[in-house]
């Protein structure tokens, strides 16, 4: 065990952790936020993915040690209000079945935005395909980023 | 007069042999600036004409493309822009492409899942802080290619990375070469061990780079 402090959707945390830990205990169980889920444990599903650094990592395989001294973002830390314009889109058309992937989905989809503010079908196919929903929600998921990349492109023309 | 004679004699003695040592000492410092030269130049970019030999180098070339074929590293050498996965090299699950740089695009990058290690369990994501595939702009193939064709590929500076002979025996040690020793569980190694590569791949190198002859299949 070793003191660590995280810092995670601009908060410090500072924990009592193994350095090997996966950093979804440490959001979890001693960060106490449960909006990451765990899936399948071997970065196969997308479930758990946060934001480090804004990279979209599974935080199932990756070490508490590899987000010391990076800034963290889970799902309850996209947005200030749930206003960030996938969350809105997601809302808008109603993406999530059972909804147990969908945190994942979302902070996979946000990076997409980010990185290519109009996607295409087959952008939005090559980035969330590692984002795996059992209840089948694909083409409102696609749908829902189109969305995103219009309310993000009206927000940003004011 | 005699004495001068002889000191004549002396002189005329002395400037041979000064001659003579002038001459030994030219050529030998020519002789050790051409074999500086040669180090170096061999250490740089060519290889030693003196050492070329079709037939050790094309039977040392066949470890090497042995190993390079394997799926430890063909996997990361595929001919389309999903790498290949597992012991029987099929397309990565999840279809994750190659990108520009060959870290990977958007949501789907290498590290977001490939960590700097190893990660623990059989046939979980295998790590290396320096995890990608060839960039767009050099793919860099191995995957159905003949022996003939990978070894003119790979001493070729438009298709290998613009390395020349100094950097493709560099090359040999390099991390993420070095990580197809270190799999991961459930992942079979090469073929070879790492020093059988490095020794078929310096004597490929050395002896020429030699590539076999074209098959017929």
């Amino acid at each position: 065990m070793a003191k660590i402090t995280l810092n995670i959707n601009n908060k410090e945390y500072p924990l009592e952790a193994d350095p090997q830990m996966p950093l979804l205990w440490a959001i979890r169980d001693l960060a106490g936020l449960k909006g990451t889920k765990y899936g399948c444990g071997v970065a196969q599903c997308g479930a758990c993915v946060v934001h480090l650094n804004g990279e979209a990592v599974r935080s199932c395989v990756t070490k508490v040690s590899r987000a010391v001294g990076k800034q963290v973002v889970t799902i309850e830390g996209l947005s200030a209000t749930n206003n960030h314009p996938v969350q809105k889109a997601w809302q808008e058309i109603d993406v999530p079945q059972c909804g147990y992937c969908h945190s994942g989905q979302i902070m996979s989809a946000a990076v997409l935005l980010r990185e290519k503010p109009d996607p295409t079908d087959q952008d939005i196919d090559d980035a969330m395909a590692g984002n795996i929903c059992r209840c089948g929600t694909y083409l409102r998921i696609r749908k829902a980023i189109h969305l995103a990349a219009e309310m993000q492109k009206k927000t940003s023309q004011g | 007069m005699k004495r001068h004679s002889q000191a004549g004699k002396g002189d005329l003695f002395s400037v041979k042999t000064a001659t003579v040592l002038s001459i030994l000492v030219f050529i030998i410092a020519v002789g050790a600036s051409a074999f500086r030269k040669d180090e170096v130049a061999v250490k740089e970019t060519t290889l030693s004409a003196i050492n070329r030999d079709s037939v050790e180098s094309v039977k040392a070339f066949a470890t090497v493309y042995k190993v390079l074929m394997s799926p430890r590293c063909m996997n990361c050498h595929p001919a389309g822009d999903v790498p290949l996965q597992g012991d029987d090299s099929h397309l990565h699950v999840m279809g994750p492409k190659r990108g520009h740089d060959g870290k990977g695009v958007y949501a789907m990058k290498c590290a977001n899942c490939h960590q700097e290690t190893n990660t623990p369990g059989l046939h979980t994501p295998p790590g290396n802080p320096d995890w990608h595939l060839p960039p767009a702009d050099m793919k860099m193939v191995f995957q159905g290619k003949s022996a003939h064709e990978l070894a003119k590929q790979l001493v070729d500076k438009k298709k290998n990375g613009n390395k020349d002979i100094k950097k493709l025996i560099e090359h040999a040690d390099d991390g993420l070469v070095l990580a197809g020793w270190n799999p991961g569980e459930g992942r079979m190694l090469p073929p070879v061990s790492h020093a059988e590569f490095k020794k078929a791949w310096l004597t490929w190198l050395n002896k020429g780079a030699y590539a076999p002859k074209k098959t017929s299949n």
